[in-house]
Order: C-alpha cells, then structure tokens, then sequence
C-alpha cells in the first residue's frame, strides 16, 4: 500500500490533493509491463509541480476531482496511474518532466483510441496545468504484441518493389488541386517514367468537383503502368482514399486494389481508428499504406504544449501504416536532426536506447514490430543530395515535389536529375568516400554526364531554408532528478 | 530501351574496377554476394536463375569478380545482377542488386490493356523477350 495514504483520512468525502490520494508515489519503481509516459508541465501559478504531475495521473486515470467511496470497491491502488519522478526542465525555469507509470490492464489490447484516450483524453484541457505536453512513452513488449504493426513493413516493401541499397525516389503531383485527371496523370507518368520510383497525392485532394476520385484512380494507374512497362521497374502512385466515411474508404481502397495499385494513402486527420482499420485492410489486400501527418503541427510543433511527434510516430508504428512523413532536416518544414534523429529512429530501429539528446526518454524494444518507412518531403532537391543520405540514411522515401516538377527542362528531366543525384551518392558511399564533404563534387561530376542533374543544380544551387526550429531538445548531457 | 532494375542504372554502365570497390563494401558488412541472371526480366519476376549458390565464405573480392566474369562468358547476352544477402536479423534480405550485364539490344516491354466494366483496365506487362523461348532470347540476332 502506497506509504502516502492514509486510510481513514483519504476516503473521508470531500476534496483532498492528487498527490494524497495515491497519485503520487516517489518509491515506485515502474514494472517492465506498465506504459510509461513522459510529460512536459507547466503548472498554474502557486501550483506545486509534485501535486501538478499527480493531478496529470490522476485525470489520466482514474480520478475525479472529489473523493469518491466507490474507489473502494476495486483494487485501485493498482488502477491508480503513478507519478514517480518529477525533474525541472534544463532552462525553463516553470516547466517540469513529469514521469507516470500505468498498469498494463488500464489498456485495451491493440486499440490505439484506447490508449490515447487515457493518455490525452481529458487531461490536456485541466485547470491546474497551464500548458501540458505528451514528451514519450515506453510502451511495454507485453502490450506492442497485442498491435498487427505495419501492414508491409521496409523488407517487404523493398521486396514488393525490387529496389534495394538506397532511398526511394518520390513526388507529389502539383498543383494540388485544379488538375484534371488526364492532365495529373500527365505529371505522375513522366515524374515515374524519368526516373522515380513513386508519386504520390496530396493530403488534400480526395474527390473534389474538378476531378473526382475515379477520374484519379483510372488515369493515374494508366500513367503507373506505362512508366512500368517503358522501364521495367515496379511503380507506384500513392492513391489517396482518404474519404468522409469507412465504407467510402474501403470503396477507393478496393477500387485502387482492382486496379492493381501498389500502394494506397490515407491522412492522419482521419483519426486512429480509421487509421487501425485500413492498416488491416492493407496487411489482407497485400497493399503498402503511406500516411500523410496532415493536420500533426496543429498539435505538435509547440514545444511547451501538445504531443511531440515522436510520441504519433510510435503510436503510428503501432497502428501499422508503412509510410510515415517524419522531417527532412534540410527542407523547408520544422526539424532539427537531433529532433528528427529521434523520430526516424522510432520509425525503422528494433530497439531505441534511451538518448535524451534525441529526444528519446525511454529504452524502447520494438518487439519485432515492422518497420515504418519515413519519408522525407518538402523543400528538398537534388543539390542537397549528399546531406539527405548523411542525416537520413537509406531506408527513406526521399519526395521530391518541386524539386522534380519545378526542373526548367520538364518532369522527366527532373525525376531524372533526382535518380542520377542519388545513384551517384550512393556509389560514392559505398566506395569508401566521405560523401558529405565531397557531395558538391561527385554531383558536379555525375552532371558532366547528366546534363538533367546539370539543371537541376543550376537552379536551385543557392536555396536552403536556414530558420530555427520551434520544436528542440532539451538535453546536450544526462539530467538528475531532484525530487 | 534501358531496363532500370537495380541500384545503379541510371549512371553508366560500373566497371570491374568499380564493380570491385562495392563488392568490397559489401563484404565489409558481413553480406554475402550471389549472382543471379535471366532473360525474363519482367518486374514481377523475383527469381533469375542462380548462378551457383550465394558465396557465403568468400571474402576475397577478386574471386567474385572472377565469378561475374565466368557468368557473363556462360551467358553474354543476359541480364546478370549482383545480389548482397543481409541475414542480420530483422533485415533477412537483399542489401544491394545491381545489374552486372546486359543484353546488346533490349526490346522492353508491351502494355497490354483489357478494357474492363466501367472505365477499368486490367493492365499486363509483356516482355517481348519471352516470345522467343528460354534459352532463344537475346541470342544477338534479336
């Protein structure tokens, strides 16, 4: 029994502290079984950080604001989430790590909305805590078991497409929206034809007046297959189903399955239930299930409140979609690569070792969950060929939008320009050359030849996108608790 | 047309030199090397012929070499790739394949559409090669 409890004291009717109503326990050592959450607090003015992290167990467990006798009737002590390290955040003087244990049991099997609503539930929106953020998680092997995973997963999607030993080459159609579907089908054949080896829709098209999901589907399977046939390598277009309803959902997953689609996509902003559903649909129809994050910053960018990206790159992993969009480092969205180190690493490693520098709170097994593919996209081109393959290695679906259709000489001159940049890059590396210093050159080399590459890095030799990041690390160095 | 399967096609053709410093890379992270070709190159199709088994205990690149070398003699006018096997587990695949050989003339392939209910199509990819039966194909003549 928890030492700050006492008994008679604690059930009396009214309102007493989170703290002592068994919400905060110091002395406990969290079980290898138990979820492991790690928030970022800021309490309320006058609000004790101690009795702030306990109100965070309780509310996202199982408490209410008053003493309640029912508690009695269950073996609640072991109900109860546990907070049981609070440590300042290095340079934030209001702000504190607040470390909460939960039992196993509190949890659904393999129910990501189950999960998420204890996690985030209610708690985000309490009274006590100023700003709350959701930092990580430890999710226990005895709980990632009861989860299916990525439907593909890298192997079996490397397999699937034949292409091994290097980052996979992708674009989005552009413009997003106004295409017709024989003019988008345009973009999608000549970026695969060129040399890429997916396009792909955006998070926002679906089925709008000027081109509804059919028309999509049937052209761009088209410009899909002649690119195929005209090169003899496995294609792909990343058909988006993402749709108001599931029934709708499964009509355009079946529809782009009829059509011998290789892979299907879907947004984050469906939500994960729906997510779980097509990750299944996916794993039964042998289809590869890119997610877009569309709509993540609205939560996670800010660095006091929210949930950190690394945190839906787990529970994506988990839920079992095969693409991931996880930062670029170079591009012109949010990303440091410290940040996205950790993010990539959640992503495709079988066990991340707790590394604060990466964000990475926790030692986590993986369990032989499948590994999600990130993708890189937005802001990146061919010139920074040699830092994409340094800080996102070759397990990466590199996308190339402008940066592919923006090329002065057409598309296929720019997928062309991409598929020779990292072929060059990549036998570079594997020679043993130290492909990060010498990048420029072996570029400038490979454009002697490649007279696509050649305009590619006269256009956009000078465009970098130099902001700093909102979303950072705390730590350079280990932190110790002080409570 | 120019058959892109493999890691390295869009640059020019690798030479034994060059050849030489991959299979070294590959060794170096404990992969082992098979050869493999065909003269069904299909996209779909995942299993060439093998030339002998992978070279598990080979650790001199030179003799791998020497192997491609003996390949492309026995068939000059196939599509020979080099594969590194990675037993690493979790990862149990293919590390790199790239095409060693190929054909003096490669014909490609030929969409084949059958119109379908609605606006479908049912799509088939055709090599050309394989009109001419295995063992025909790609005799030079083309």
């Amino acid at each position: 029994m928890n030492k700050n409890l006492i008994p008679d004291e604690r059930y009396r009717a009214g309102v007493i502290p989170y703290a002592r109503m068994g919400y905060w326990a110091p002395d406990y050592s969290p079980k290898d079984t138990d979820v492991l959450a790690l928030f970022r607090v800021t309490p309320q003015e006058g609000v004790d950080p101690v009795e702030a992290a306990a109100a965070v167990a309780g509310e996202s467990s199982t408490a209410t604001w008053t003493v309640v006798w029912t508690d009695r009737l269950t073996d609640c002590d072991v109900y109860r989430a546990k907070a049981y390290r609070v440590d300042p955040v290095p340079n934030s003087p209001d702000q504190y790590f607040a470390y909460i244990a939960y039992d196993l049991d509190l949890f659904e099997e393999g129910s990501i909305p189950n999960l998420t609503a204890s996690i985030i539930g209610n708690v985000f929106g309490f009274k006590a805590v100023r700003a709350l953020r959701l930092e990580d998680m430890r999710i226990p092997v005895a709980y990632l078991k009861t989860f299916q995973g990525p439907a593909t997963g890298i192997v079996v999607e490397r397999e699937r497409l034949d292409k091994f030993g290097r980052p996979l080459l992708g674009a989005t159609v552009k413009p997003k929206l106004g295409l017709s579907g024989r003019n988008y089908s345009r973009v999608v054949y000549e970026a695969l034809q060129g040399g890429l080896d997916f396009t792909k829709d955006d998070e926002n098209i679906n089925s709008q007046p000027f081109m509804r999901w059919r028309e999509r589907f049937l052209f761009s399977m088209e410009a899909v297959n002649r690119a195929s046939a005209a090169t003899g390598e496995v294609k792909g277009h990343y058909l988006n189903v993402t749709a108001a309803t599931m029934e709708e959902m499964y009509e355009r997953a079946e529809c782009a399955k009829e059509l011998g689609s290789a892979i299907i996509m879907i947004d984050l902003v469906v939500g994960y239930t729906a997510i779980q559903s097509m990750a299944k649909w996916a794993r039964k129809n042998d289809m590869i299930l890119h997610l877009h994050r569309a709509g993540n910053s609205a939560y996670a960018r800010q660095k006091n409140h929210g949930i950190n990206f690394r945190v839906i790159c787990k529970w994506m992993r988990m839920a079992g979609v095969d693409h991931l969009h996880a930062g670029t480092v170079v591009g012109k969205l949010e990303g440091d690569p410290f940040t996205v180190k950790g993010f990539y690493d959640t992503l495709r490693e079988p066990h991340t070792p707790m590394r604060l520098e990466n964000g990475l709170f926790f030692d986590q097994d993986w369990a032989s969950l499948r590994k999600v593919m990130p993708v890189a996209s937005g802001g990146i081109h061919a010139g920074q060929m040699h830092q994409l393959l340094h800080y996102l290695g070759e397990d990466v679906v590199l996308q190339f939008g402008g940066g592919t259709i923006g090329h002065p000489e057409g598309i296929a001159a720019g997928a062309t320009a991409n598929r020779v940049a990292v072929e060059a890059m990549i036998l570079a590396r594997n020679e043993g050359r130290d492909y990060l210093t010498e990048g420029p050159e072996i570029l400038e080399r490979a454009a002697r030849w490649c007279s696509p590459l050649r305009g590619a890095l006269e256009t956009w030799k000078d465009v970098t996108f130099n902001y700093e990041s909102t979303d950072t690390v705390d730590f350079v160095a280990l932190t110790t608790p002080t409570y | 047309m120019k058959l892109t399967q493999g890691t390295f096609s869009f640059l020019p053709d690798l030479t034994d030199e060059q050849i030489e410093r991959q299979i070294e890379y590959c060794l170096a992270n404990g992969w082992s090397l098979g050869i493999e070709y065909t003269d069904d190159p299909h996209p779909r199709n995942s299993l060439w012929e093998m030339w002998n088994l992978p070279m598990f205990d080979v650790a001199e690149p030179k003799a791998i070499l020497f192997e491609i070398n003996a390949c492309r003699k026995a068939f000059p006018n196939h599509y020979i790739k080099l594969i590194a096997n990675n037993s690493t587990r979790g990862r149990e695949t293919v590390a790199l394949s790239f095409i060693v050989n190929r054909p003096a003339q490669e014909p490609g392939f030929r969409l084949d559409r059958q119109e379908a209910a609605g606006r479908t199509v049912r799509y088939t990819i055709h090599s050309y090669a394989t009109d001419r039966p295995a063992g025909a194909r790609y005799n030079g003549a083309s």
